[in-house]
């Protein structure tokens, strides 16, 4: 029997990048999960608020820049309450070392989740080699 | 405006002047939390309990938004108690398998439960939850005598 331990609240954390926005508003770092197996790297980022269409994957000289824009939420009749968190677009680069096949990347959004996954290049598969004995 | 003078920052999508200064003071609270986090002073972002929320209000409705990536409505449960709005859950992570070699995990699974007291008597019977691509919107409707009445002069 495992115990689920209790989801602790953390701020979001904002991007402390040096390239302004055209447009102003607050920008996020995605939480993000990223694992390998043996044919693919697979990543995984937490991008609540975003739908399909306005997510952006972008590799290009082995940096890997995913950005998702939120809509704003609230109508403009609406009045502020109680406000804990702020919204605005998600931004993340990574740097891949370039094992990634780079025409075959797939994405999908389930739940507010991105699942990225890249298939590793030909030549980065772990081959294993037999040794025959004498 | 004087903070955007002092730290030329950009001008956000903010309603009123006085929201620059809001800002201003969540960036000194989050600093001083941050020197004093770990210690009896030291506090969490917003009551300190996940999940976050946004709760607005016009002149008929209140509306709650939480951020709830990689929930499905099957692990979510909201109930409304008097003016009490709960909204409890279990995030699940699933597990990727036996061969994954993780690089990299921030994301978090676990289970949470938050009690919302609303400002003011509401219909419990009409109250709406919707899920969408990670954000819950929680729509509550006002109680009839709680919703503003127009006094005509004459």
């Amino acid at each position: 029997m495992s115990e689920t331990k209790d989801l602790k609240v953390k701020e979001k954390q904002e991007v402390t990048s040096a390239a302004e926005q055209t447009k102003p508003g607050l920008v996020f770092t995605p939480a993000v999960d990223i694992f390998e197996t043996d044919n693919e790297i697979t990543l995984l980022a937490d991008m609540p608020g975003v739908a399909s269409h306005d997510i952006i994957i972008d590799l290009r000289d082995n940096i890997l820049t995913i950005t998702g824009d939120v809509k704003p939420w609230e109508d403009s009749e609406e009045s502020d309450v109680l406000v804990e968190f702020e919204i605005g677009k998600y931004y993340r680069q990574f740097t891949l070392s370039g094992v990634i096949d780079q025409e075959k990347l797939e994405a999908k959004l389930e739940d507010g989740v991105l699942r990225l996954v890249m298939p590793k290049a030909e030549k980065a598969m772990p081959r294993k080699i037999t040794v025959t004995a004498y | 405006m004087m903070t955007r003078a002092l730290y030329n920052l950009p001008n956000w999508n903010l309603r009123s002047p006085f929201d620059q200064l809001d800002f201003l003071k969540k960036e000194i609270d989050s600093l001083s939390g941050a020197f004093l986090r770990g210690t009896p002073f030291g506090a969490l972002p917003g009551a300190g309990v996940f999940p976050m929320i946004n709760l607005t209000e016009n002149a008929n409705v209140y509306y709650v938004r939480a951020e709830l990536p990689g929930l499905k409505s099957e692990d979510l449960d909201i109930q409304v108690n008097g003016k009490n709005l709960t909204i409890a859950g279990e995030r699940k992570i699933p597990s990727e398998g036996d061969s994954a070699k993780y690089h990299r995990s921030e994301r978090e699974a676990g289970k949470f439960s938050r009690v919302i007291a609303l400002p003011g008597e509401i219909d419990a019977g009409k109250v709406k939850a919707k899920l969408l691509n990670g954000l819950l919107t929680v729509i509550i409707p006002k109680a009839e005598e709680a919703k503003p009445k127009k006094i005509s002069v004459r």
